[in-house]
């Protein structure tokens, strides 16, 4: 339905058009969400914990945590609340190099992200290895802000950004798809932008 | 807490249009597809132009969830922005525009979650703390709210009427107006930032401790603003935050 006196005057080049998946627009900014206050975790008492279930695979401080492989990535993200940004630089530890450092393959096909605050979201396995996600340390070559999820956030970019939980403190192994805190409020359970997976009855 | 409804896009017209303050003003549309929803809630609104392309933005509800089937969003003009100029400059009682919702499942409250209740507004981000307001009007309820209101002056102050209105100790709410850049007006207001000495007296005048406590505003406020309440002894558990901008 057009709406009557709008239009398209923001609307991006047809270059740049092409990466950005429908209902999104392009921000310059770096805007922050959260459901809660910002959680303020000093590197000393920063530990990840990798899990099956309910039993720990392999737990890492932080020097242990930095000492991994360190890969950069740089990757558009994309917000639910419709604000893509382009070109967003990374450098963290891939989950395939966890995994490895664990001396483990993926147990199950499903994961629960778990962050400091208690947040939590679910993510399938394979979208999780073969390059395709990795535990940030690092944004623009700084350490990651407290208000953007720092220590450590993951960074699954090809899903919606509520994938990418902040102030991560362990993956878990789980046996099935296990809504986290935003998909059982009303999230898509797998939140992919190219597909507009915004909320639980987009198909 | 349960999972948002099925929330297919709707047509709803624009049947008012109310000036809040200089940079906030009020549409109120009546849905074609009226849905039940909570105090809190939001909506995504859709623009779409003559050659397809689509702006979308979530806007809080404002009114509460027993005025029926026209819900008021409060839309402040943001002089960057794609979606509220739109609204404020070109949109006009009678418009049919596209929205869907009810939306979001956590930054919400109705009376039958309890209190007290520490509500927290940094300018717009009153909008869904009003929701709250007149949701605990309408239902008569008697849970104990402190509501503190941060704006720049105090022509900034939307809703003032009504807040001011409602501001009455007999009937539990306790209306804290901060103006961060002008003088305050009345007795029981303050001009600074919200800090956790403010803060401390907002739970003062409550009779016991906050259940709830919600915050929203930009991202430099709720920041601000929950670490002021941490700092204030209110547990971390119990803050739910909604921010905007960058």
């Amino acid at each position: 339905m057009v709406t009557r006196g709008f239009s398209s005057g923001r609307k991006p080049p047809t270059e740049t058009d092409a990466r950005i998946p429908p209902g999104q627009y392009l921000e310059q900014g770096f805007p922050v969400l959260s459901a809660g206050p910002t959680p303020r975790v000093r590197t000393e008492d920063w530990s990840f914990t990798l899990k099956h279930g309910p039993r720990p695979i392999k737990k890492w401080n932080w020097a242990e945590f930095n000492a991994l492989p360190l890969t950069k990535m740089t990757r558009d993200i994309h917000c639910v609340t419709a604000w893509t940004k382009f070109d967003t630089a990374w450098q963290g530890v891939l989950v395939d190099d966890i995994l490895a450092d664990a001396g483990i393959e993926a147990p199950t096909s499903f994961l629960l992200a778990h962050g400091y605050d208690g947040y939590t979201t679910n993510v399938p396995a394979k979208d999780l290895t073969t390059g395709k996600a990795m535990v940030a340390l690092l944004y623009e070559g700084q350490p990651i802000t407290a208000d953007h999820g720092g220590p450590a956030r993951l960074l699954v970019p090809h899903l919606y950004f509520w994938k990418s939980a902040k102030w991560l403190n362990g993956l878990q192994f789980t046996e099935r798809d296990e809504p986290g805190f935003w998909e059982l409020r009303g999230y898509h359970i797998y939140g992919d932008p190219w597909r507009e997976q915004r909320y639980s009855s987009d198909p | 807490m349960s999972e948002a409804p099925q929330s297919p896009w709707q047509t709803a017209k624009i049947t008012r249009i109310e000036k809040r303050t200089p940079r906030v003003t009020s549409f109120f549309f009546a849905l074609s597809r009226p849905f039940a929803y909570c105090a809190g809630q939001h909506v995504d609104v859709r623009l779409t132009a003559p050659d397809g392309y689509q702006a979308r933005r979530s806007y809080s509800i404002a009114s509460a969830p027993e005025s029926g089937a026209t819900i008021e969003l409060a839309i402040e003009k943001l002089d960057d922005g794609e979606v509220s100029p739109f609204f404020h400059e070109v949109a006009a009682v009678g418009d049919e525009i596209e929205l869907r919702g009810p939306l979001g499942g956590h930054f919400v409250w109705s009376d039958g979650d309890g209190g007290p209740l520490l509500l927290v507004g940094g300018g717009s981000g009153v909008v869904p703390l009003m929701a709250m307001v007149r949701h605990r009007t309408l239902r008569k309820s008697t849970v104990p709210v402190a509501l503190m209101f941060s704006v720049r002056v105090w022509d900034e102050v939307i809703f003032r009427d009504e807040l001011i209105g409602l501001d009455d100790r007999r009937y539990g709410l306790e209306l804290m107006l901060t103006l961060t850049r002008e003088a305050a007006r009345r007795p029981s207001d303050y001009s600074r930032r919200i800090d956790t000495a403010m803060v401390m007296q907002a739970l003062a005048r409550l009779p016991k401790p906050p259940v709830l406590a919600f915050v929203c505003g930009s991202n430099a406020f709720v920041s601000a603003a929950a670490q002021a309440l941490i700092d204030a002894g209110i547990s971390a558990d119990i803050i739910r935050t909604e921010r905007y901008g960058v």
